[in-house]
Order: structure tokens, then sequence, then C-alpha cells
């Protein structure tokens, strides 16, 4: 039997970039294929290719033994190929039964048929393991979690029978993640391929079959067995150098003052009573599952949500309740969970973003310079590596590791005394991921306060000096982090949840 | 090296871009921060022309190159149509229609770039005109009237800025409630009267001509040039990019996102005021009927001047050229005794051929 898909030399090129340069994959019907690569390695414009957004200028695709053009995202939609996005392409204002059929609705003389359409969005619910979600249910109502499946759903109401996904773990918590690998698990055992892309690579591990490794537009290793090959190999192919997935280690200086101190914090119906101090050169670390409020807890401590109890205090000095202004003048900064959406301005370049909270330094009485920030901003995205170099590029041609050095380059030319890092490595390749932990140990070297949320617990336990965990908005355990392993943080984080599987029983 | 192949080589990787531009670097070593910036710019400074020509385009200036284009096309039909066009007095007939909804227009591009939309734009002029002009108010003098009518117009402003920024109410419906609100005060307050300007100062700034040229025109190139320096020079344009950009960004890196927006409301008003004057001293009168759909007229020239209309994006400049182009119209249209009508359809057809064609160009530009 042929394989369902081969792609052979498939060349893409955009005005003034080749952004795929020979790429080959082989996909093989009811296998997860996973497929790997830094940020700009092509894995985006390769699926946009599989899913007919874009035509390849080079190259041979072959679907079922019969070679094929995917002309636009219908045809490789009648062909039986789903994309599941990393934003989920799914309408939040329609009911889930709606989104599920979106296109294909059934219907009779042009009239819709609402109750066909719930029939049929519940028995693939049913099938992919979440009967529990209603299919008159608004869209946007659900979790992340929830609307994947329902992404899913809508893949399986077409046939599909390769589904691409982009990333989907990257919103899920832990037990989340499991309940989507036992969708695929089944799908797969149904005969459905499923290519599979991530960052993490201990879930290849788990969910994998095959990998495929992409580097700079070519693929450099094809049809590696997903669990044998060594984690080393795999980041060698994909940096194309071997490095250590190392913490650098402790700065050897004594920690300095207290610089922040939460006292009896808390936000109604999200935490409470969180209290902690940050001493300069100390990295306080907060782990958590996603919805533990832990990201809450230092937007709050940031004043961009208003606390309804407790107090901060930077130096002493305590801030006004809800007033960014107010933290960023006391020398606190913060380098938002949602880069894209939070954190940067997508269009404008890269030293306007950096230079953003400091502008007033360059001005006299509000006057700017022409661009007389950008040497003092570039300097700094210099100093971080930010590639490329040119500072006046938008923010929105570099790569993700890139686009975060940006945003701590914010704060490094604001030079401020409080660094509130959330998720830092969120979609960061793993070398852009180095630099960026060596830069946080640096910050913390100079002198710098940094409270940490990361939802992967090595992240937390390798940076940081002192650990909270942070369970339903409360802080339920607190050490140094010497005293801690990966599992007892997990054992902490997840003590009440309850166990895999409870939820089907609903229904 | 052409633009293209630069752009190549930054994104094929770091080590090349080191290699090919700083000639002698070796490929292991890394330079000192500074020294890669130099490089940068030397590369960038060595590229010939073309790139130059290239960049022209793509800064502000080079973004209008299509509307200055229309404004010249507008001009040889002008003077092939009508031998009066190319007069001093005729030029001079087109800047003086243009300079009030002209500066009307700066207050709005402010608006539309820091992210939101102000409707109310005309019948705050109509307002600020009535109260300036009342016997009241005119008993008291010049500097009294011109004060009154900044005051009603950036208090109308910052009623607005109040209700968007702490009454988190859309601008498109806090704006059009004033529109709606502004227009029954003033009629209320004039007795749906026209006001006459008794105020020989007033009334004479229109009449008075410095070099054979009208004051109404300095006013409109002051109103712009301090436009244009506030949103291109300091760091409130500056801020105002962001916030329009992405207010939640904006918010996070610190900047005080309410107070800039009610300040951006604000000089909207106090363009309003400024150009209540104007129309009151033009007409020598204050009428609640100035102004009608001058919003429209404003909010269509900020967008064929190529602002984006979700915000964090577009000129002052191509705003002013795309007032011109629509006073060039009309100018066109009562020189050739062409009927109204027409030359409505013909404005409504450029709106949308020059957000077709920007948007072809943002596509091309985007794909590089």
């Amino acid at each position: 039997m042929p394989p369902l898909l081969t792609m052979r030399g498939i060349v893409k090129q955009f005005p003034g970039v080749r952004a795929l340069d020979g790429v080959d994959l082989d996909v093989e019907a009811g296998e997860v294929h996973c497929l790997l690569g830094q940020n700009g390695a092509g894995k985006s414009t390769l699926i946009k290719v599989l899913a007919g957004a874009h035509r390849p200028d080079e190259g041979e695709v072959t679907w079922s033994g019969a070679p094929v053009v995917f002309a636009t995202p219908q045809a490789a939609d009648t062909a039986g190929i789903a994309t599941i996005y990393q934003e989920l392409d799914l309408v939040p204002g329609l009911s889930v039964a709606e989104n599920v059929v979106l296109g294909h609705e059934p219907s009779r003389l042009g009239f819709t048929r609402p109750r066909d359409a719930e029939d049929v969005a519940r028995a693939l619910l049913r099938r992919l393991g979440h009967p529990e979600i209603p299919p008159r249910r608004e869209l946007g109502r659900l979790s992340a979690a929830g609307q994947q499946v329902v992404s899913m759903a809508r893949a399986l109401a077409r046939d599909a029978r390769l589904i691409v996904m982009d990333e989907p773990s990257a919103v899920l918590d832990p037990e989340e993640v499991q309940n989507l690998f036992r969708v695929i698990r089944e799908l797969t055992a149904e005969g459905v391929a499923v290519v599979y892309i991530s960052h993490r690579l201990e879930e290849i591990r788990e969910i994998g079959d095959r990998v495929t490794v992409l580097k700079d537009g070519r693929t450099v290793a094809r049809n590696l067995p997903a669990r044998e090959t060594p984690t080393a190999d795999v980041i060698r192919l994909m940096t194309g150098r071997s490095i250590e997935y190392a913490f650098p280690p402790r700065a050897a200086e004594p920690l300095g003052d207290e610089v922040l101190a939460v006292e009896g914090l808390g936000r109604t119906g999200e935490f409470a009573g969180v209290s902690f101090t940050v001493r300069a050169g100390e990295i306080i670390g907060l782990a958590g599952l996603v919805g533990s409020g832990r990201s809450e807890i230092i937007e709050t401590v940031y004043g961009a949500r208003k606390a309804t109890a407790g107090s901060v205090r930077v130096r002493g000095k305590q801030l006004r309740a809800g007033s960014v202004p107010a933290a960023v003048r006391a020398g606190m900064g913060l380098c938002p969970e949602e880069r894209k959406s939070q954190g940067l301005l997508m269009g404008e370049p890269v030293y306007r973003n950096v230079s953003l909270p400091a502008l007033t330094r360059f001005a006299r009485g509000g006057f700017l310079g022409r661009d007389s920030d950008l040497d003092a901003a570039g300097a700094v995205t210099a100093q971080l590596d930010v590639r490329p170099a040119d500072a006046t590029r938008p923010v929105r041609t570099l790569s993700g590791g890139n686009q975060q050095k940006v945003v701590l380059a914010r704060w490094l030319l604001q030079g401020c005394r409080v660094l509130l890092l959330d998720e830092p490595t969120r979609g960061v390749d793993v070398g852009a991921r180095s630099e960026i932990y060596a830069l946080i140990r640096k910050l913390a070297a100079d002198g710098v306060a940094i409270v940490l949320v990361s939802s992967e617990v090595p992240e937390v336990l390798g940076l940081a000096d002192t650990v909270l965990v942070v369970r339903e908005g409360r802080v339920v355990h607190t050490a140094p982090s010497a005293e801690l392993d990966e599992g007892r943080v997990l054992d902490l984080v997840m003590e009440s949840v309850s166990p895999m599987g409870t939820r089907d029983d609903g229904v | 090296m052409t633009v293209s192949d630069a752009q190549a080589d930054s994104q094929a990787g770091p080590d090349r871009v080191a290699l090919d531009k700083g000639g002698a670097l070796d490929k292991g070593a890394v330079p000192a921060a500074d020294e890669r910036i130099r490089v940068e710019r030397a590369a960038r400074a060595a590229e010939p022309n073309g790139s130059q020509l290239s960049r022209l385009l793509d800064s502000g200036a080079g973004r209008n190159l299509g509307l200055v284009a229309v404004l010249v096309l507008l001009g040889i039909v002008g003077v092939l149509s009508a031998d009066t066009f190319l007069t001093t007095s005729n030029l001079l007939t087109i800047l003086t229609q243009a300079s009030i909804i002209g500066v009307i227009t700066v207050g709005v591009t402010f608006v539309i770039i820091g992210g939101g939309i102000d409707l109310s734009v005309g019948k705050v002029m109509a307002l600020s005109s009535v109260w300036a002009t009342t016997v009241a108010t005119q008993s008291y003098g010049p500097v009294v009237m011109i004060f009154c009518a900044l005051a009603v117009g950036m208090g109308a402003g910052l009623v607005n800025g109040l209700l968007i920024a702490y009454g988190r109410i859309v601008p498109f419906i806090v704006t059009l409630a004033m529109l709606i609100s502004a227009q029954g005060l003033a009629e209320q307050i004039s007795g749906r009267r026209s006001q006459i300007v008794t105020d020989r100062v007033i009334a004479g700034i229109a009449n008075t001509r410095f070099l054979g040229i009208p004051l109404l025109i300095y006013i409109f190139a002051v109103v712009v040039i301090v436009g244009w320096v506030v949103l291109n020079r300091t760091t409130f344009g500056r801020r105002t990019f962001a916030i329009g950009g992405n207010p939640e960004a904006a918010r996070l890196a610190g900047l005080d996102v309410r107070r800039h927006t009610i300040l951006l409301y604000v000089v909207s008003g106090l363009c309003c005021g400024v150009a209540a004057i104007m129309i009151a001293s033009l007409t020598t009168t204050g009428s609640s009927t100035h102004g009608t759909l001058y919003e429209l007229d404003a909010i269509a020239a900020v967008i064929i001047g190529g602002t984006l209309l979700s915000g964090g994006r577009g000129t002052l400049v191509g705003s002013i050229l795309g007032v011109l182009v629509f006073t060039t119209i009309t100018n066109l249209f009562i020189l050739n005794n062409l009927a109204t009508e027409v030359q409505n359809i013909a404005k409504g057809a450029i709106i949308v051929i020059a957000v077709l064609v920007q948007a072809r160009a943002r596509r091309t530009s985007a794909a590089s």
C-alpha cells in the first residue's frame, strides 16, 4: 500500500525569502507523524502548502498514490486534509454544532436543519470522548481545550483522513494534553493520520510514531523513530549544533535587600491571601496549572488588574492598586503571557517597541528628535543578540524567540528593578530558550528581583531560588527549589484536580 | 545588491549577514554590539539608489505618491476643461475652501490613528460657532469669542473622551450622541437663527490677506504644521500610534491609555473650536446649520490619505492631500457647471478606488 501522503522537494518562494527550499515528508495512514523545527524553519509554510493555502513553486505531492495539486483550501478539504491551526479558526458567536458543520450545513431546500447539525455534532463529540460538551452551547463560552475538541470534530465531520495539528498543546494544561493524546490515539486506531507539531520533545516521545525535522526550509532528517531517537540528536538536527538543554549556574553573589513585598494580595473570585517577598538578585517562581491564578497574581502585582485586598510595596513604598504607570514608575516591568496581543506593537519597528516605556527619557519637553531613541534601543537589542540586528525592522518579521527578547530589551532599557515574567519561553525554540534562560540569570546577577511564572516545571525549578506552588487561587506550598523535584511539584500542583477520565462519567 | 537580495540575506541567517556585510568579519566571531549596528548602518547607507527610491516610497510622503498623482491628474483635467482653473485666485479659493474642513481633519486624524473615531466634529464646530457669536459673548470682544469657541470645542471633546475612557462606551456611539446633542444645543442657544457676527475683528479674519494670501490659509497651514510636529516628533504622537496599534500592549508597557484617549478627543475638539472661528468669520454668522456632514468629509479624507480606520497607522500629510483632492473635485465641478449629484458619485468612487489601491500596496509590502 502506498503511503497516504508523500511530499518531495517542495519549494516555496516569497519575495525576498525562500521559505521552503526542498522539503520531503512521508505520512502513513494511522500514524502520528511529528514535525519538528525551530521557529522560522518552515513548519507553518509547509502546513499551509498542505492545506492548499499556499501553492508550492516546485515539488511533487502524492496523495493516496496519485499526484495532486491542492490549488485551494477547498481542494485540500475535499481530499480529506484538515488543519487545526494554533489560532483556532472557529466562530465564537456560533454554537458548537454550527461550528462543526460550518460551510457544510445540513439543509433542505436552502433551509438549514439545526437538529441534524446537533445530531452530527453530538455523535462526533461522543466519538472524541467529550460527550459533556453541549452542541447548543455558544462556542466562545468553552475553554481553549473544549474549542480544540470542537475543531477536531469539525475535521472529522469532513471525513478527514489526515489531520494537521499546529502546536495543539500550547494552550492546554497537562491533564488536557493527556485527553488530547487519548483522542489522537483513537483517531489513529481508526486509520486517520495525524501530523503533530510541537516544541515539547517529551510530548513527541509520548504520542509520536515517526519524526521529520526541518531546518532553514529543508528536511534535515526524515522518518526517525519518535521514541528511540536520543534527544541530543534531535536538538542537534534542529539547531545544527549540539547544545545542552541546561540552565546556567546560579550566581555566587549573596542576595541583596528586599525589593518587592506582596502582602495578603487578593482579587475577588480569582485568588486570595498571596504574600511573598523578593530580594535583589532573587528569582521567585510561581508554579501552577493554567487557570490556577498564577497569571492573575502577577498581573495584579503589576497593577494591570486591580487588587481587592492586600498591598504591593517596592522598596518600602506602597503602590497604588490597579495602576500600571505607578508600577512602572516604581521600577517594575512585565513580560506578558501573550506576547503578540499583550506585549508588542507588531507593525512598529523593533526600536519603537523597546523605547515605549522609556520614551520621555529621549524627549526634551515632550519633543523627540528624529528617531532619537534608535541608538539606545538598538544598543540594547544588539546586546541581547536580537536577530536580524536591524532595529528598524517591524517586530512582526521576527521569530518568537527574538520577539521575546524585544520585550525583555524594553525593560532592560527602562532599567527596571523588578521584572515579572509570564511564560517567557512560550513559543520559543530550543536555541533561543537557552539564551533567554542565561539572560534571566544575568539580570538576577545584576541585582534585578525577578518573579517567574511558567507551566513548565523544569523551567521553574531550574531558574528560581524559591518556588511558590499555586493551586485554585492560593499559594499552597513555598520552598527553596533545591528541596523540590519535578514529581513533587506536579503532585502539589494537581493535588485536588480530579483524575483523568472522570469527566466522561457525566451525561 | 538589490533590496530583495539584502532582505534574503538578513533572513537567511545571522552568520551570513555578518559575513556579507562586515566583509572581514570571521564567521564564528560575534561582533560587538555597537560594531554590528555600525555595520548594518553602513550596509544600508551603501545601498544604491534603487533602495533609496523604495525607502522613499515606504516613507510617509512616498506612500501618498498615489494621492499626489491624483491631484496632478485633477489639475490637468482642470487646466483642459476650464481656463480659469490655473489662476492664482482660483487656487487660493480651493485652499480657502479646504482650510476649514482641513483643520477639522487634523483632529480627526489624531483620533483615528489613536484607534478611535469622532463623528461629532461638524456639529461641535457648529455649537462652538453659535456659542461664540451670541450677543452676550460678542459683547466681551474678540478675545473672549475666540476663547469661548476653543473652550466649547475642547469641552465637548473632554466629554467624549471621558465617556469613552471611563464610561467604556464605544467611540462610535459616544460621538454619535455628541453629534446629535451638540446640534440640539446649538439650535436651542441660537433659536434656530443665524447669529450675525458684529465684531469687526472676527468678521475681518476672512478678509485679511498677508502677501496676497488669505489669513484662513495661514491658520490652516499653522494647524497642519503643529499637528505634524506633535504626531511625528513628540512622545504624545508616538504614544498615539502605540495606543491605536495595540491598546493592551501600550497599557502593559506603562502608558496611561485612558488619559491619552481623553487628550485625543480634546485635541479633536480644539480643532473644531479653531474651525468654528474660521467659519464664523467666513460666513459672518454663527449657526447650528454649519458643519453638516463635515464628519463624513473628514473621515473620508483621512481614509483616502492612507490611515487605517482600525488605528495605529497613518499620516497627517495623507489626510491633508485627501482634503485637497475632495476640494479640487468640488472646484472642478463648479467651474464646469456640473451638478453636485455627479460630484458626489465621483467622490464615492474615489474613496473606493483609493482604499483598493492602498490595500493592494499593503499586501505587496507585507509579502516582502
